[in-house]
C-alpha cells in the first residue's frame, strides 16, 4: 500500500478537517437546496467566463504552469533545506519562528503570543490555515475575540455559519441573505440597511473601522514565503489584509510548512498565475510583502505541519502540497456547484479538497471525499500549478479500499465481479447472459437494491453481439 | 524558536529521504522573463480598467494635475511623505508632514495622501511601493481615503518580471491595482472598502515629444 501510514496525521478533535456526516449524507441533503443551487450556479457560472478571459489573454500561460509546477515540486522535494533558510532568514530580519507539529500545538502557541501581548481582541486576515486549526474556537475558550475582517468572513462569523469556498467563502449567500445577517448581528448598523452590494460593503467598513485603528494584535495567514530572503506575501482585495498587517504592534503569520517559494524571482510566476486563476483579475488589488519585523513591529510566524508531512509521504498524493488555493477548481467543478463547499466537511472543499483533507487527516478518517468526483478533469485543466487531481483522488479511492472503508455492497459486487472475468470459462457464458436483458427494453429498470442505480441513469442496453464473439466470428472466418 | 521544530524536520526527511531526492533549484522556466520598459498607454489603460482615475501631464504640469486630482475630492489636509519632489506640490497645499511620525487617529483625520512608486506594471496595471523616499510608511498610503500617486513614465516597466526584478527584497512592499474591491457578495466586484477609496494616478511623461 502507498502512502505513509507511519508519520503522524492531523489529530482529530481540533480544527475543521472531519465532517460530523460523510460526504455522500451532506451531498444528498445540499442537492435539494434550491436557494443554494441558484446562488452557487450564478456565482460560479460568472467567475468562470472571468477566469477564462484573463487567463487566455497571457501568451504564455502554459509555461508559467509548468514553471509554478516545478518550482513548487523543488519545494517539496527539498522541505526541510528551505523551511531552514526561511527561518535564519525570518530570524536575522527580527522575526521569531515557532514550528507546530500539528492544530492543537499551533493554537497554543498563538494564544500563548496573545497572551503576552495582553490582548482580549485580535483582528484576523482571511486564513484557511487558522480555519483548519480552529484557532476561533481556541481562542474564544480563552476568552479572546477574534474578528474577521474579509467581508466575506464577516458575513460567516456573524452568520454563525461556516465557509464554504476559499476565496468567496460566503459564497452560498446572496445579497438579501447577507443583507439579513447583517441587519440582525452587526453591531451598530442602519435597521435600514439595502441589500446593494456596495452598502453592505460600506456597512462592513465602518464596523471594522475602530477595530483596525486600535488593535493591538492582528493574525494573517501568508500567501507565500520566500525562502531565500524571509519575505511573507498576502494577496487581497479590500485592505483589510493592508490594515491588520500594518497596524497592530504585534503580528502572528500562521502558514502550512508548503507554502514556501525558494527565490524571490519565483514571485514573477506566482503573481501571475494566482491573481488570474483565483479572482480571475490581471491582478487583485492589494499584495502586502514584508521581510521580518516591519516598521517597528513584532513578528512571529507560526510554521504548521498537521498532516502536511504525511502527504508529503505518499509520493502519488504529494503534488497536492503545490496548492496555492486559488479556487480555481471549485469554480469548474461539477459536483461542488450542485453540492456546495459545506458538504465536503472540511475547510478544504472541491475537487482540491477531496484529495487534500483525506491527506491530512489520513484516508481511514475521510473515506467518502475521494469519491466526491466524477473524474471529469475540469480541475486539472484550470489548476494553475498542475495538479492531476483526477489520478490523484483514483489513487486516493484505491487506498480507502485498502483501509477497508469502501461500501460493503461494492466490495462483494467488486469480488463477483473480478471471479467472473478470471476465466473465459465463466465470462463468455455471463456475456451471452447479459444479452437476455435486451428483451427488458431500451431502458430496463434493475431489481433493489440495484434500482438505487437506475433511478437516476440509463443502464445501456445490452449490445446483440459482444466483442468477443465477433473476434470468434472473424478467427473462423 | 519554540515548538516541535526537530519532529517536523524529522518527519519531512523520513517522507522525502534526502538520498532520494533531484538536485535542488532545478526548475525549467520557459515563460517569458523581463522585457524592459512599459507602454505608457497600455499602463494608463488598464489602470483605469479598475475603475481607478488617471491623468496624463508632462512633466512641467505635474503640480497643477495633483491640485485638479486633490480639488475634486475637495480634499484640503494632505500628508506628504519626505523625499517627494517639492516640484509636484501645489502651492496653496496644506501640507502635513509625517517627520515625528503621525498617530492613526491623526491620518484617519486627514483627507489625502501624495506619494509616488517605486515601480508600476503596464501589463497589470500596478503601482508599487516599496516604501522608501517620497512614498512613505505604510500606514501613509493606506488609512488617508484618497490616494494621489505620481507615477514618472520612466518607472513603468512592461510585466509582473520586469517589477520583481527591480524590487529589493528587503525592502517591505504594497502592491496597488485599482482602490480597494471586494467580489465577496454574489462575486460582483464593490469598489471601495477598507483601504483609500478612491485611487488617483498622475502618469507623468518623460520629456520629449510622444512615440
Amino acid at each position: 500500500m502507498s502512502g505513509a501510514d507511519w508519520v503522524p496525521v492531523a489529530p482529530p478533535g481540533v480544527g475543521h478537517l472531519r465532517g460530523a456526516r460523510p460526504f455522500p449524507q451532506e451531498a444528498a441533503a445540499a442537492v435539494t437546496d434550491r436557494t443554494l443551487r441558484s446562488n452557487l450556479t450564478g456565482a460560479t457560472t460568472r467567475i468562470r467566463a472571468k477566469r477564462d478571459a484573463a487567463v487566455s489573454e497571457v501568451a504564455d500561460w502554459e509555461q508559467l504552469r509548468e514553471a509554478g509546477a516545478a518550482i513548487k515540486d523543488d519545494v517539496l522535494a527539498h522541505l526541510d533545506t528551505y523551511l531552514l533558510r526561511l527561518e535564519e532568514q525570518v530570524t536575522a530580519r527580527g522575526g521569531t519562528v515557532h514550528w507546530a507539529a500539528d492544530a492543537a500545538e499551533a493554537n497554543r502557541i498563538i494564544l500563548e503570543l496573545v497572551g503576552a501581548a495582553g490582548a482580549g481582541e485580535v483582528v484576523k486576515v482571511k486564513s484557511m490555515t487558522t480555519q483548519e486549526i480552529g484557532l476561533n474556537e481556541a481562542l474564544a475558550a480563552a476568552g479572546v475575540a477574534a474578528i474577521e475582517t474579509d467581508l466575506a468572513e464577516l458575513i460567516v462569523q456573524l452568520g454563525d455559519d461556516w465557509p464554504s469556498h476559499f476565496l468567496v467563502p460566503a459564497i452560498h449567500c446572496n445579497r438579501t441573505e447577507i443583507r439579513d445577517i447583517f441587519r440582525r448581528a452587526m453591531p451598530g448598523v442602519d435597521p435600514e440597511l439595502p441589500d446593494e452590494p456596495a452598502a453592505l460593503a460600506e456597512a462592513s467598513r465602518r464596523y471594522l473601522r475602530d477595530k483596525f485603528l486600535s488593535a493591538e494584535v492582528a493574525i494573517s495567514g501568508a500567501n507565500f514565503a520566500v525562502a531565500e530572503t524571509g519575505t511573507l506575501a498576502v494577496v487581497e482585495s479590500e485592505g483589510n489584509g493592508r490594515m491588520c498587517l500594518t497596524l497592530p504592534r504585534t503580528l502572528v503569520t500562521v502558514m502550512g510548512i508548503e507554502k514556501l517559494l525558494p527565490r524571490w524571482a519565483d514571485l514573477e510566476v506566482f503573481m501571475q498565475l494566482l491573481p488570474r486563476s483565483s479572482t480571475a483579475e490581471r491582478m487583485n488589488p492589494y499584495t502586502s510583502f514584508w521581510t521580518g519585523a516591519t516598521e517597528g513591529q513584532e513578528l512571529h510566524l507560526v510554521l504548521l505541519d498537521n498532516g502536511r508531512t504525511a502527504t508529503l509521504a505518499d509520493p502519488a498524493g504529494r503534488a497536492a502540497l503545490r496548492c496555492i488555493r486559488c479556487s480555481a477548481c471549485l469554480n469548474v467543478c461539477p459536483v461542488y456547484e450542485r453540492v456546495g463547499g459545506h458538504a465536503y466537511g472540511s475547510v478544504y472543499p472541491g475537487p482540491i479538497g477531496a484529495v487534500l483533507s483525506p491527506q491530512l487527516t489520513g484516508v481511514a478518517a475521510n473515506p467518502t471525499l475521494p469519491f466526491a468526483s466524477t473524474l471529469c478533469g475540469a480541475c486539472y485543466e484550470v489548476c494553475p500549478v498542475a495538479i492531476d487531481i483526477p489520478t490523484m483522488l483514483v489513487h486516493l479511492r484505491e487506498r480507502a479500499v485498502a483501509a477497508g472503508s469502501e461500501p460493503a455492497a461494492e466490495r462483494v459486487a467488486m469480488r463477483a465481479m473480478a471471479w467472473l472475468m478470471a476465466s473465459r470459462r465463466r465470462w463468455a457464458p455471463s456475456l451471452a447472459a447479459l444479452r437476455a436483458g435486451r428483451l427488458l427494453g431500451r431502458r430496463p429498470p434493475l431489481p433493489p437494491p440495484l434500482s438505487a442505480w437506475t433511478s437516476s441513469r440509463d443502464l445501456p442496453r445490452p449490445p446483440a453481439r459482444t466483442f468477443m464473439q465477433w473476434w470468434d466470428e472473424e478467427e473462423r472466418r | 524558536m519554540t515548538g516541535s521544530r526537530d519532529a517536523v524536520l524529522a518527519r519531512i526527511r523520513a517522507a522525502s529521504p534526502p538520498s532520494a531526492r533531484p538536485p535542488l533549484g532545478r526548475v525549467e522556466r520557459s515563460y517569458r522573463g523581463p522585457v524592459g520598459a512599459g507602454d505608457l498607454d497600455r499602463f494608463a489603460a488598464r489602470v483605469a480598467d479598475y475603475r481607478a482615475a488617471v491623468t496624463r501631464c508632462g512633466a512641467a504640469e505635474v503640480a497643477s494635475t495633483v491640485a485638479e486630482a486633490l480639488g475634486r475630492r475637495g480634499a484640503n489636509r494632505v500628508v506628504v511623505p519626505a523625499g517627494l519632489d517639492p516640484a509636484w506640490l501645489p502651492a496653496d497645499l496644506e501640507v502635513v508632514g509625517d517627520d515625528p511620525p503621525l498617530s492613526t487617529l491623526q491620518l484617519d483625520a486627514l483627507d489625502a495622501t501624495l506619494t509616488t512608486c517605486a515601480v508600476a506594471v503596464a501589463e497589470t496595471g500596478t503601482i508599487i511601493l516599496d516604501h522608501g523616499p517620497g512614498q512613505g510608511r505604510r500606514a501613509l498610503t493606506l488609512v488617508p481615503d484618497v490616494h494621489v500617486v505620481v507615477v514618472p513614465g520612466h518607472l513603468v516597466v512592461a510585466g509582473v518580471p520586469d517589477a520583481v526584478a527591480r524590487l529589493d527584497p528587503t525592502r517591505p512592499h504594497t502592491w496597488i491595482s485599482g482602490p480597494s474591491a471586494t467580489s465577496d457578495i454574489e462575486l460582483d466586484r464593490v469598489e471601495g472598502v477598507h483601504g483609500p477609496r478612491t485611487l488617483h494616478v498622475v502618469v507623468c511623461e518623460p520629456p520629449g515629444p510622444r512615440p
